[in-house]
């Protein structure tokens, strides 16, 4: 079991959520676009300035900053 | 009876797609009553059957995070349309599907148009459409809105489903023993109490007190204040319960088993995955080179120079065109009307005005298609990506990006579309932030005025000047940017958490509705406004005329100059001749009488309103080297840019010639007295940034729903111009001249 906060995920990294901790509009936000416990998530990679990040979850692509990704609790695969 | 259908569905799940084929022609755009999301309405008829199809904002949910899905909500619960028509991106279809089960929750008629079947199978995803259609028990139509292919089909089954409209049993989704509790004992109290079960089910009016949705509250408490208080004491100590004891709260466990639901229905066989699927998309890879760290920013460097390439290249030609033929028309009236104040009305005023608007029309156009195409096929979505940390430096938003790119990032865009495109921005700060500081980008009717200038002082450095002019306000407009959200704009940051559509190619049709429909924003603007203003200032720069004496008196001295030389001259030149070649005598006359007539409209310019005010100016102006010719053309300037050139050639004008041509003004200006590169430099920099043009301000009042934003961008602008010309004019005149 390994457990860390996603903005610790490097490039290419599959994890399973398992922890959301954003409240608020935030926290509405990350569950509608299907980050909930036991989403399956890779990183796909970082913009150029290292910040936000692109995420492939489900079938789509995401993006959200790394200060949004530290309310996010994955279990590394 | 007509039936009222609802389309709704996420953001690029081709909804637009699929609301042009229904409709065709017939739309029609507004606002959603009191805010700034636009409604796109149309009509449908399939078999003699009306159908009036109202296009909801595209969203991911209904739970209010923003202005477009509180709309949508507000739509659904309050115009309860007929029925609903859901298009899914079959592609995508686990993300999709969390809002198709919080309609099916409201209960509505509804069928589903499984868009992108053509994408799914090319990726290896097999969408079993009977298996969806019977676990949801919903009409499911497999379909490809791009190519029309599922139209008939999806009509069909809308128009069978309006036969029989009547609210289904609502889809009940379990939510966990803590909540399945709060909800049937809520529920009990709701049906009991008939507490708008009219219109909702019981069970979605629970859910939506658990979520803390203030709307439904709202109505509620209306409706019944004491019931509204009972399921709000109930929700309080749910949330409390659930905090208490694992740490999390009812939203998100609602949340959690939407999606929960959603993969159980996927893994009982909705979705078969083709052995072939590969997990990686063409979309992917090209991200891997468009978002990397180093050819990212080198491929967004090239594409916007390639844009401003593509769009200053290709517009030449039309431009000269338009040009030429206000030209001619400028001459027929020149030559078939009589002299007199109606003729000067229609050339300096409608023609004049007129011309300086629509000759840059094809720049605008081209500049618009450019950025549909990076918009269109998702790269912008990117830049947004790439860009957002540097805007967050400054208080902005990734997606303020495009807004600047609109209204003239690159160069000769229109603030006004800009303006517009700030509603995919979701905090209103960030949004009030970056509509303020757009007017500061080189929007395409500031060119011709640098293009006149560069033309005079600075030919051998036209490249460079138009750079520096271009970093110049992208760093102001940022930097003040910066200065707003961290004083009267001071607030939180809005989030990050937006979908990378993929890349695809643009349709044709796409691309053009969408170049013109901004394009039409500035026509719009640029039409009836500038008309108005330009003969508002033919007015201002003729009246009142110079007294009679002095009138006279410049036609004495014609007389004289003319008198002074031979008979047979004087006849060689009021003959005229086709080829201009005139004898020098002749020549010199004609140089010596138009010398004359200068004079004489620069004294008439003076004496009129405009230049009373221009001189009124020029007390403040002189700080920053502008005379009182210039003031009058950068009052007309607030009223629009465009109108700088022709006021400039007018007040430097030499008799009668034709101003209008850039070369020849800017010849003028080279020789005029007290304007040098320094007053060039100086005009620059305030012409840049000072109040933005009428209609930009008539936008901003509208946008931003008060007029004070209107008047204060106005004021702070023009007070930021002043300062900034005048420290560059002052600076340069004590180091370099």
């Amino acid at each position: 079991m390994n457990r860390i906060c996603m903005r610790q995920m490097s490039k290419g990294q599959t994890g399973q959520v398992t922890r959301v901790t954003a409240s608020g509009e935030l926290g509405r936000r990350i569950r509608d676009m299907g980050l909930v416990p036991g989403a399956t998530i890779q990183i796909q990679g970082h913009a150029p300035l290292r910040d936000p990040v692109a995420i492939k979850i489900m079938d789509f692509t995401l993006t959200l900053r790394n200060n949004e990704a530290d309310f996010i609790f994955v279990e590394i695969t | 009876m007509e039936t009222t259908i609802a389309l709704a569905g996420n953001p690029n799940s081709g909804k637009t797609t699929l609301f042009n084929l229904l409709t065709g022609a017939h739309q029609h755009v507004g606002n959603y009553p009191g805010v700034t999301v636009e409604k796109k309405q149309g009509m449908c008829v399939f078999k003699d059957q009306k159908f009036h199809i109202v296009d909801l904002p595209g969203t991911y949910s209904l739970s209010p995070y923003s202005l477009e899905e509180t709309v949508a909500r507000d739509f659904l619960v309050i115009e309860k349309p007929s029925m609903i028509i859901n298009i899914i991106d079959a592609s995508n279809l686990e993300r999709n599907l969390f809002l198709t089960l919080q309609f099916l929750e409201m209960g509505f008629p509804m069928c589903i148009a499984l868009n992108m079947m053509d994408v799914a199978k090319g990726r290896g995803i097999l969408v079993d459409t009977q298996k969806l259609s019977t676990f949801l028990n919903v009409p499911v139509i497999p379909m490809v809105a791009r190519s029309g292919a599922g139209k008939e089909l999806l009509m069909q089954s809308a128009a069978k489903l309006s036969e029989k409209l009547s609210n289904k049993k609502p889809l009940k989704i379990s939510y966990g023993a803590d909540i399945d509790q709060a909800l049937s004992k809520m529920q009990e109290m709701i049906e009991l109490n008939g507490f708008l079960t009219d219109d909702l089910p019981s069970r979605w009016l629970a859910l939506k007190y658990l979520e803390g949705d203030d709307q439904v509250k709202k109505l509620g408490r209306q409706h019944n204040p004491d019931l509204s208080a009972v399921l709000e004491e109930i929700s309080h100590d749910l949330s409390n319960h659930l905090q208490g004891s694992m740490d999390t709260n009812a939203e998100a466990i609602i949340g959690e088993y939407r999606y929960g639901f959603i993969r159980s229905l996927i893994a009982q066989g909705v979705v078969q995955t083709d052995s072939a699927r590969k997990p990686f998309y063409f979309s992917d890879r090209l991200d891997r080179v468009l978002t990397h760290r180093i050819f990212g920013p080198v491929f967004l460097a090239a594409a916007l120079l390639g844009l401003y390439h593509f769009t200053f290249t290709f517009s030449q030609a039309p431009v000269e065109w338009l040009e030429k033929a206000f030209e001619y028309i400028r001459q027929m009236a020149e030559a078939g009307l009589s002299e007199g104040p109606l003729k000067s009305l229609l050339i300096s005023g409608i023609i004049d005005g007129a011309g300086g608007v629509f000759s840059f029309v094809p720049l605008i156009m081209l500049m618009f298609l450019g950025i549909a195409i990076l918009e269109d096929s998702g790269y912008l979505a990117r830049v947004a990506f790439m860009l957002d940390r540097i805007f967050r430096f400054f208080g902005l938003h990734g997606n303020s990006v495009v807004a600047y790119i609109i209204s003239g990032g690159i160069a000769g865009g229109c603030a006004v579309p800009g303006i517009m495109a700030t509603r995919t921005l979701k905090s209103p700060k960030e949004r009030l932030a970056t509509m303020l500081t757009l007017p500061f980008m080189n929007c395409g009717a500031k060119l011709p005025v640098f293009a006149v200038l560069i033309a005079a002082f600075f030919a051998n450095y036209r490249t460079t000047v138009m750079l520096l002019v271009t970093l110049a306000a992208w760093l102001v407009a940022l930097f003040a940017a910066r200065l707003f959200r961290s004083t009267i704009l001071s607030g939180e940051a809005a989030p990050f958490v937006m979908e990378l559509p993929p890349y695809h190619l643009p349709t044709p049709k796409g691309l053009i509705i969408h170049m013109w429909g901004r394009t039409w924003q500035y026509l719009k603007k640029a039409g009836p406004v500038i008309l108005a203003i330009s003969v508002i200032l033919w007015a201002m720069m003729s009246y009142p005329q110079l007294p009679a004496e002095t009138q006279q008196a410049f036609d004495m001295q014609k007389q004289q100059t003319i008198s002074a030389f031979a008979p047979d001259i004087i006849h060689e030149l009021s003959m005229g001749n086709e080829t201009g070649n005139f004898s020098a005598a002749a020549l010199s006359l004609r140089e010596q009488l138009n010398l004359i007539d200068a004079r004489e409209a620069e004294e008439a310019l003076k004496h009129s309103v405009a230049g009373k005010i221009g001189t009124a100016f020029e007390k403040l102006s002189v700080y920053a080297g502008f005379d009182w010719r210039v003031n009058i053309a950068l009052v007309g300037g607030v009223a629009a840019k465009e109108v700088i050139v022709s006021t400039m050639g007018t007040a430097y004008s030499l008799g009668n010639a034709d101003m209008e041509e850039d070369g020849r003004l800017s010849t003028r200006l080279r020789s005029a007295q007290g304007f040098d590169s320094l007053t060039a430099i100086s005009l620059i920099v305030f012409i840049m940034f000072y109040s933005p043009c009428f209609v930009s301000v008539v936008c901003i009042c509208r946008e931003s729903g008060s007029w004070k934003w209107g008047a204060f961008s106005m004021i702070f602008n023009t007070a930021a111009a002043f300062i900034l010309a005048v420290t560059v004019y002052q600076l340069g005149l004590f180091f370099w001249y």
